[in-house]
């Protein structure tokens, strides 16, 4: 699948994706991180738990204009559920491809490895030696990837390995599956 | 040789300082500044922003060249647009370099100001802002 799916993305990034300005990109999305630093009194732990809450409203909406600009039908296994959301969702959402890498032998968790991150550029934590052991930057991502993947009925427990900006070797988000939602029947409707 | 690097906010704040040595003519990058000249540095580069403000205005370009002299020591200046004062303490007159200088720490400077857990007017504390001004002071001074 994989050269075709690639092709297709990058097809899709360069014609049918509005882009905007890195910078402006960057700067919208560190604004909203120290924003809610101030806002929470540098409860870092917060900001994380904002910051997931918001990629989560985020996701539930954008995996909606992922499949309709994609197409993608359902995946057959987890692990080709890894390969598009890096291929394909990173792709073309932000023109990053992250490595898809340490799944477990049961094919239920992976890692997503990012050699750079468009939302952490010029970055630097706070030195008040809080932040670098509890503020995950980039948090919204997870929330992202929770949010969407729960709308295809799947109950994924996502969240950061390490980062960069605590000074890590590379930054790494962990995707564990926990089941697969059954849709769900409203009750009195036979 | 040694040099005195300062950046001064918009409030006549300092935001950084650091005492800067060179490798060229046999220097080892330390700064060599006697006891004395330590203490006085910050106080020859605040009389001198009264000039700064006098002559930022009478130009269109950043850098002031040297504004001020002190007994054999010359202070250069630059001034960013958003009114960030540059100013450097040293011993020999070399224009093309400092000005060279200074315009890659307006560079280095600007992707501080783009952190967005920086506000104007901080002091910068990054470590890595540090190494940086070392570095561009080996390659310029």
């Amino acid at each position: 699948m994989s050269k075709a799916v690639r092709t297709a993305a990058d097809e899709i990034w360069k014609n049918r994706v509005e882009k905007i300005n890195v910078e402006l990109f960057t700067l919208t999305y560190g604004s909203v991180v120290s924003q809610l630093c101030r806002d929470l009194n540098n409860n870092y732990c917060e900001v994380n738990k904002q910051l997931e809450i918001m990629g989560e409203n985020i996701g539930v909406r954008l995996i909606e204009d992922f499949l309709a600009r994609t197409g993608a039908g359902r995946c057959n296994s987890f692990k080709e559920t890894g390969e598009i959301i890096s291929k394909v969702g990173f792709k073309i959402f932000l023109n990053i491809v992250p490595q898809v890498t340490n799944w477990t032998d049961n094919g239920k968790q992976f890692s997503l490895v990012f050699d750079e991150n468009p939302l952490a550029e010029f970055v630097e934590l706070p030195d008040d030696g809080k932040a670098v052991k509890e503020l995950w930057y980039s948090n919204v991502l997870c929330g992202v990837l929770k949010g969407a993947l729960q709308m295809v009925q799947l109950d994924v427990d996502v969240s950061f390995v390490s980062d960069v900006l605590r000074g890590h070797d590379q930054t790494e988000i962990k995707l564990r599956l926990i089941r697969y939602l059954k849709d769900e029947i409203p009750a009195g409707e036979d | 040789m040694s040099y005195y690097f300062a950046m001064i906010g918009t409030r006549d704040n300092p935001i950084y300082e650091a005492e800067l040595g060179t490798f060229k003519q046999g220097g080892d990058g330390t700064p060599k500044f006697s006891a004395e000249m330590k203490e006085l540095n910050p106080f020859i580069i605040h009389s001198s922003l009264d000039i700064v403000e006098d002559l930022q205005w009478a130009t269109n370009s950043l850098y002031l060249k040297i504004i001020d002299n002190y007994y054999g020591y010359y202070v250069s200046a630059y001034v960013t647009p958003t009114n960030i004062k540059f100013m450097l303490l040293h011993e020999n007159k070399n224009e093309e370099n400092i000005k060279q200088f200074f315009i890659e720490v307006n560079d280095l400077y600007l992707k501080t100001l783009l952190n967005p857990f920086y506000s104007v007017n901080d002091p910068i504390k990054s470590t890595m802002f540090d190494s940086k001004i070392k570095l561009l002071t080996k390659k310029y001074l």
